[in-house]
């Protein structure tokens, strides 16, 4: 830690990140603008090898053996210029019982013409607990396109959930695709709340592979486009392991000329195995509207109260 | 309002000396006139605080809390919960009429007021609803339960869709305790069967 940089303080601003939280010696954080750190603090059992790349940033973060991490680890991607390219290339490895929870902050308050990549590979071990918490913040041009891309392990016992949150500002194009293999008693808990407006393009990818017996697996997703905004959700649970149970529930509302497609895709490889899907596409639920409208707020507050809350 | 599809067919809606028929269902709650459904809706996300002051130009937290408490909902449990699915049909009843007390409409409908909860919970609500009644306000039930119908002063009997007996509520009790047997409604079956078993 130490006096902040002009551009750990924009970063941090434009993500809504208090000061104190990152002055807090207990709670490790990690700025990265474009490919370059600019601010980090680690934790005792927590180690994150960076290497900057010309046209990329290689992330190795590692968490040792039954670490409990007490504090959320802040983290913050970013560019603050209105061009530019941002390629993440991280390896995560979450040690046996240990616990760790990572809010990070993907900024982009200014993007007119920049590219924001993730590569993750992420191995949760044995019993392990790990909890990433994704939000995005977009400027209101549109001009941004995102691709986060996970590959994931969740062995034995251990949990693994995420929440991929892109509220403010415009969406631009983003492109997710995760993949989580769970293994035996393993938890995976998958959720994308997404709010597209004009012309902007969502596309989500889940796949989550319960292979082993007694693993769970939820994958949500809550869309809103408006406008000419569109969004394709593709969700996929296969479950091959005995007594492995999960569920996908997708719900997508469509005002104006946006336009929603989603795709459910469940598969069951043992008969001891159970999933089920919910999808629901459209208008805002009629009854739900009305009781609004019976309070006295037009259609368009009535709505805007469904959808902040079905995002929230 | 609440009966989204279906039209006029004949006659007016006066209110406060105004046709209202041709109104939305937001003009017509904008003077003061509002409804409860049967089984209220559910929002996911919507916390409860939220939905009670959605009528509210100021939103005051004191409002909702003070309806909760009218409404006998704790508000340390319920403020920050949301109206979903986690609330049982009860626990929506109610906040669904703390919603109509924030608002402090003239005119409410309210739809088997009764449905879906408990003896005690019944008991608050009509208490509730002697209040408002004191304060002024109209309150319309629709209903097919003999207790509500006791809290009303004047009563219509509706069958087929047609008002067949208006009088004092009183008067319309016999037609709950005979179960209808002395109505004479126009939907016969062919072959009627009587309630005492012939």
């Amino acid at each position: 830690m130490g006096d902040e940089t002009s551009t750990l303080k924009k970063l941090r601003n434009a993500s809504s990140i208090d000061q104190n939280t990152i002055n807090n010696p207990k709670v490790a954080h990690l700025f990265i603008h474009q490919h370059e750190v600019v601010g980090s603090h680690l934790i005792p059992g927590l180690n994150v090898d960076v290497k900057s790349l010309e046209d990329s940033i290689k992330l190795n973060i590692e968490l040792e053996e039954g670490i409990i991490v007490e504090n959320p680890v802040q983290m913050c991607f970013g560019i603050l210029h209105k061009k530019g390219i941002q390629r993440i290339i991280m390896k995560t490895k979450i040690g046996k019982k240990s616990k760790i929870s990572i809010f990070a902050h993907c900024t982009f308050p200014n993007a007119v013409d920049v590219k924001h990549i993730m590569d993750a590979d992420i191995t949760i071990g044995k019993g392990a607990n790990y909890s990433y918490f994704e939000r995005h913040i977009h400027g209101d041009f549109g001009g941004i396109k995102v691709f986060p891309k996970a590959k994931i392990q969740v062995m034995d016992s251990a949990i693994f959930s995420t929440e991929f949150e892109l509220l403010k500002g415009r969406v631009g194009l983003i492109d997710i695709d995760y993949d989580v293999t769970c293994h035996k008693k393993s938890i995976l808990d998958m959720m994308a709340r997404i709010n597209g407006r004009v012309n902007d393009v969502i596309k989500i990818k889940e796949t989550g592979d319960l292979i082993g017996d007694f693993s769970r697996g939820v994958l949500t997703s809550r869309v809103a486009v408006r406008d000419n905004a569109s969004a394709e959700v593709y969700s996929k649970l296969s479950a091959s392991g005995s007594y492995a149970r999960g569920h996908v529930d997708c719900k997508e509302i469509v005002q104006d000329n946006g336009k929603v497609s989603a795709v459910p895709i469940v598969e069951v490889y043992n008969p001891k195995a159970h999933i089920t899907h919910e999808a629901s596409l459209g208008s805002v639920d009629s009854k739900q509207l009305q009781t609004l409208m019976a309070r006295g707020l037009t259609e368009d507050d009535a709505t805007d109260l469904i959808i902040n809350g079905l995002l929230s | 309002m609440g009966l989204e599809g279906y039209r006029d067919i004949k006659g007016k809606i006066i209110f406060k000396g105004q046709e209202i028929s041709k109104l939305g269902i937001d003009e017509r709650a904008r003077m003061g006139m509002t409804f409860g459904w049967q089984e209220p809706a559910r929002y996911e996300g919507l916390k409860i605080n939220d939905f009670l002051l959605a009528s509210k130009t100021k939103k005051d937290e004191k409002f909702s809390i003070d309806a909760l408490e009218q409404v006998g909902l704790n508000e340390k449990q319920y403020l920050h919960r949301a109206v979903d699915k986690t609330l049982s049909g009860g626990e929506r009843k109610k906040v669904e009429l703390a919603s109509i007390l924030t608002m402090d409409p003239d005119f409410i409908m309210l739809d088997e007021p009764d449905s879906g909860i408990d003896v005690a919970t019944l008991e608050l609500m009509f208490q509730v609803i002697k209040d408002l009644k004191q304060k002024g306000k109209t309150i319309v039930f629709i209903t097919h339960s003999l207790a509500v119908l006791k809290q009303a002063e004047h009563a219509f009997l509706m069958c087929n869709g047609e008002i067949i007996q208006k009088s004092t509520s009183d008067k319309i009790i016999p037609y709950f305790e005979n179960k209808c047997i002395p109505c004479p409604h126009k939907n016969e079956p062919d072959e009627e069967v009587s309630f005492d078993g012939r």
